[in-house]
């Protein structure tokens, strides 16, 4: 007896739908596990991992402030993807949109306006761009493999920021710890109810609703779809993926860099050298948990942040490394990959081998 | 049933003094869903014949060596191993027994050097240097010269090949199947392929010759079998034939033999091409040198060819898929185009149907509403949406129905994918979708391939219907059949060159095989390269 995979006709709507529930819950069982096998409990482990975070408001606040820069992220690269064009270093665009943003506080520390807000989410964007546009100009020009040069890029970005708050952009009056000034007032995000609760939620909700029009209704979604499905038919229709590399790449980077300057602008308040706990990588993840839909990724993103609140609450309740974070977000990668199978195969039990011929030896 | 068919051939080659087969296929079908691809094929080598298997593109060649070689499970049928009946189950079956196959595309690793890239081939390697010293005296022994150690990256195409059969080689098959060996080959390159394949014939090792060049298989082969249509339909030997009664063979004499054509009054010059050149863009593509062409309004153009002579190099400088050398290299409707990409093509009134259905003309996984779109981007996003690029679906979905409704496309559900359509129902689709727009030039590679009756039936139909409402038709195809029901001038496209265009009615299927053999260059009068052919048999 064996298990097959047989290919279906179509692909399955109700496994497209089916195969991330599946998947979360295959990563469930596969926490608990794990849990067990390092001695804890797995049923409590589980609760302060996965339950925990939706049993308070304060941590259902923290769970959108934590989702925000994951939405940002994953709706740009949920695009780039669908377009077959592989940004694998959004947490680079996300440090160099960061960076670029703080130029305002930093260098007109006394400008206060509405304006200034405006000005770091706008130079956010543009150093995003420019991080992203590296990678989609060498890729064109040169041919260069875009997963490795957006990837490599993001350690330049983050040994920049370093050298940056530890020299150059140090706050003179912050007793030499490797930080830049404070942002105030209008160098911040408005807040919702005095909590963390920012802006930047609203920013992230409209990208998504956007991104989501666009790829549904819009000559350009449609141009994304066909060179990422077929990109000889894409050819034939007359689009160019050259450009499309371009525009993906700036698009995706622009978010990111906004999601940086958004991050620096509110829970984090400041530059610092850890300015991220790798949302660009996790949102590769929420990108296709979601289906590489945008609002798929907005889903997505709220169930990677509960994750974060977890390995948190975990690692204070249990004593468990923060990195069992990333290892759940790793697993459940892992079988979000896996249970796509299903949207294109079904599962076939045969019970003997295939038919032999008389002249089988 | 017996495997006597194949004593007109046998009988002659090396290995008649052997007692038996080596191999013998026996009432071998092959069905892929409803189409069949090898209809109780008989097939049987000896030991040390040299044996050519001959067909046209689709006639099941590849399909049948892909059984031989455990790549593919026979539907019906039998395969023997020296008189033994054997079930094939993977290629490692198929070494173990003792064939080789040297494949038209390689499989090698540039970045590794020859030795290595061996290495990965042969299951238990524990000396490099040993098998590096083999590697030396094996392809020293048969005339391929190799240096183990150099990097594939720098070697040329037939250099790679010989890596390529000394992987075989030092295996030591009782077989080899080689598929399209000279495809890549320089002239001198082949000849010196030709010595290594008779060597190894005259060991007693058998070949399976694959080739399009019929020349080639007249100077080397032993023994052939002739494919059409997945069925065997002679088996000669090749060295009592001319290359023109082969290409007979393969394409069928007994369909059109001549059939005058009323010549339908020319119009205005819809499609002008003049000189095109085109660079080849990787090793296995063809050149277009100096390609001049003209189509006028009403009438129908058919280009015939053996696969991979430039047929999609040319659809693709039409199409704009690639841009010519100099705007006046394309002309249609009298506007150079030659710089243009395909959407501005379109908007001239031109119309382009790519050979490969899925994944070209039409996307697979997009439903066919979507897949109208793909070729009329300008029209759906209309002019008040044009402004935000919004695309009217709801016309894409009346265009598609219309499509389905006038090409008789039959789908299982009102807006299926693409790839959920049957080949003949998906080729009538996306043939439609362009007729639709009442091109006034169409261009269209291969329009019936693996098409079933009815449906190549109807796209032909269509296509006259065309010409006849005053369009200029420009069709590619390897189907000779095709091209005598439906051309009113035929030209012949031979390693990137294109043949003048002759009426239909002064050309014999005969004229067709010489020139597709490779009695190429526009300016060679056919008549006299009939005549130097038939002079003394040789291709040049």
């Amino acid at each position: 007896m064996r298990i097959e995979l047989e290919k279906r006709p179509e692909r399955s709507a109700t496994m497209a739908w089916a195969s991330p529930l599946i998947a979360v819950l295959a990563t469930v069982v596969t926490g608990g596990l794990i849990f067990a096998a390092i001695g804890k409990p797995p049923l409590t482990a589980l609760w302060i991992f996965f339950l925990e975070p939706f049993s308070s408001l304060w941590s259902l606040e923290e769970l959108v402030v934590k989702a925000t820069p994951l939405i940002l992220i994953g709706v740009g690269l949920s695009v780039a993807y669908r377009a077959n064009v592989w940004n694998i270093g959004a947490e680079g665009q996300f440090t160099f949109g960061a960076l670029m943003g703080a130029i305002v506080p930093i260098f007109f520390n006394s400008w206060q306006s509405p304006l200034t807000l405006v000005a770091m989410l706008a130079l956010g964007v543009l150093g995003g761009m420019i991080w992203a546009a590296i990678p989609a100009l060498l890729k064109i020009k040169a041919g260069a493999n875009e997963i490795l040069v957006s990837l490599m890029l993001v350690y330049v970005a983050q040994l920049l920021l370093d050298w940056l708050v530890r020299g150059p952009w140090r706050d003179p009056k912050g007793y030499n710890f490797p930080k830049s000034v404070g942002f105030e007032d209008w160098q911040t995000m408005p807040v919702f109810g005095g909590g963390r609760l920012n802006l930047g939620i609203v920013l992230a909700l409209v990208a998504a609703a956007a991104l989501a029009i666009l790829m549904r209704r819009t000559m350009k979604g449609f141009e994304v779809r066909v060179l990422g499905e077929a990109p000889r038919a894409g050819r034939f229709a007359g689009f160019s993926s050259d450009r499309m590399t371009l525009f993906v790449f700036l698009l995706s980077g622009g978010l990111a860099g906004l999601a940086g300057i958004v991050e620096v602008a509110s829970t984090v308040g400041q530059l610092q050298p850890n300015i991220s706990p790798g949302y660009g990588f996790t949102a590769i993840i929420v990108a296709f948990l979601g289906r590489l839909d945008p609002i798929g990724v907005v889903v997505a993103a709220l169930m990677l942040a509960v994750s974060y609140l977890g390995g948190e609450a975990a690692q204070v309740a249990l004593g468990i490394s923060d990195k069992a974070a990333r290892v759940f977000q790793g697993v459940l990668l892992f079988w979000v990959l896996a249970c796509d199978t299903l949207i294109y195969y079904r599962l076939r039990i045969v019970r003997t081998a295939p038919v032999a011929e008389e002249g089988a030896r | 049933m017996t495997a006597s068919g194949t004593a007109a051939g046998g009988a002659k080659g090396e290995g008649a003094s052997a007692p038996g087969f080596l191999v013998e296929a026996r009432g071998v079908v092959k069905r892929f869903g409803a189409f069949t691809a090898n209809d109780h094929v008989d097939l049987a080598i000896r030991p040390g014949e040299i044996h050519a298997l001959l067909g046209e593109n689709g006639a099941g060649k590849s399909t049948l060596v892909k059984m031989l070689y455990g790549s593919l499970q026979p539907t019906a049928g039998r395969i023997f191993w020296k008189g033994e009946p054997v079930v094939v189950t993977d290629p490692a079956e198929a070494r173990r027994l003792g064939i080789g196959m040297v494949f038209q595309h390689f499989s090698l690793f540039e970045a590794l050097t020859v030795t290595e890239n061996i290495a990965l081939a042969l299951s238990n390697v524990s000396d490099m240097n040993a098998l590096a010293a083999r590697i030396a005296a094996v392809s020293k022994d048969y005339g391929l010269p190799l240096e183990p150690r150099a990097t594939v990256a720098d070697l040329s195409v037939g250099e790679r090949q010989r890596i390529e059969i000394v992987r075989c080689l030092l295996q030591e098959p009782k077989l080899l199947i080689m598929d399209e060996p000279t495809a890549v080959l320089t002239p001198q390159e082949a000849d010196q392929l030709f010595l290594t394949l008779e060597r190894l014939a005259s060991e007693g090792c058998a070949v399976l010759y694959i080739s399009h060049r019929l020349e080639e298989v007249k100077r080397l082969c032993h023994a052939s079998t002739i494919l059409r249509h997945g069925k065997v339909v002679a088996r000669v030997d090749p060295k009592q034939e001319t290359a023109a009664s082969l290409a007979r063979l393969m394409v069928g004499a007994d369909v059109h033999a001549i059939r005058p054509k009323h010549a339908r009054v020319a119009g205005p010059t819809r499609l002008y091409v003049d000189q095109l050149d085109l660079p080849a863009n990787g090793p296995f593509a063809v050149a277009l040198d100096q390609v001049s062409l003209e189509v006028r309004a009403g009438e129908i153009l058919a280009i015939a060819g053996v696969a991979g002579n430039g047929q999609s190099e040319l659809f693709d400088a039409l199409s704009g898929e690639r841009h010519a050398d100099h705007p006046g290299a394309v002309v249609i409707d009298d506007t150079p185009c030659g710089h243009l990409g395909v959407g501005a093509r379109r908007e001239l009134g031109a119309a382009f149907v790519p050979e490969e259905r899925l994944g070209h003309g039409a996307v697979p996984a997009f439903r066919l509403s979507e897949n109208v779109v793909l070729t009329r981007d300008t029209i759906f996003a209309d002019a008040a949406r044009r402004l935000l690029g919004f695309l009217d679906f709801g016309r894409a979905d009346q265009t598609a129905e219309r499509v389905s409704q006038a090409y008789d496309v039959r789908k299982s559900r009102p807006d299926p994918e693409a790839r959920s359509l049957s080949g003949g129902n998906l080729q009538k689709f996306v043939v439609g979708r362009e007729l639709d727009r009442k091109p006034r030039v169409l261009v269209v590679n291969q329009p019936t391939w693996g098409v079933d009756a009815g449906a190549a039936a109807l796209i032909r139909q269509a296509l006259v219907d065309l010409a006849a409402d005053g369009a200029g038709v420009l069709v590619i195809s390897q189907d000779l059949d095709e091209i005598f029901e439906i051309a009113d001038r035929i030209a012949v496209i031979s390693r990137g060159c294109l043949s003048p265009g002759y009426d239909a009615h002064v050309m014999t299927l005969e004229k067709v095989g010489l020139l597709m053999g490779g009695a190429h260059g526009g300016s060679e009068a056919i008549e006299g390269a009939l005549k130097l052919r038939e002079a003394d048999g040789r291709a040049y």
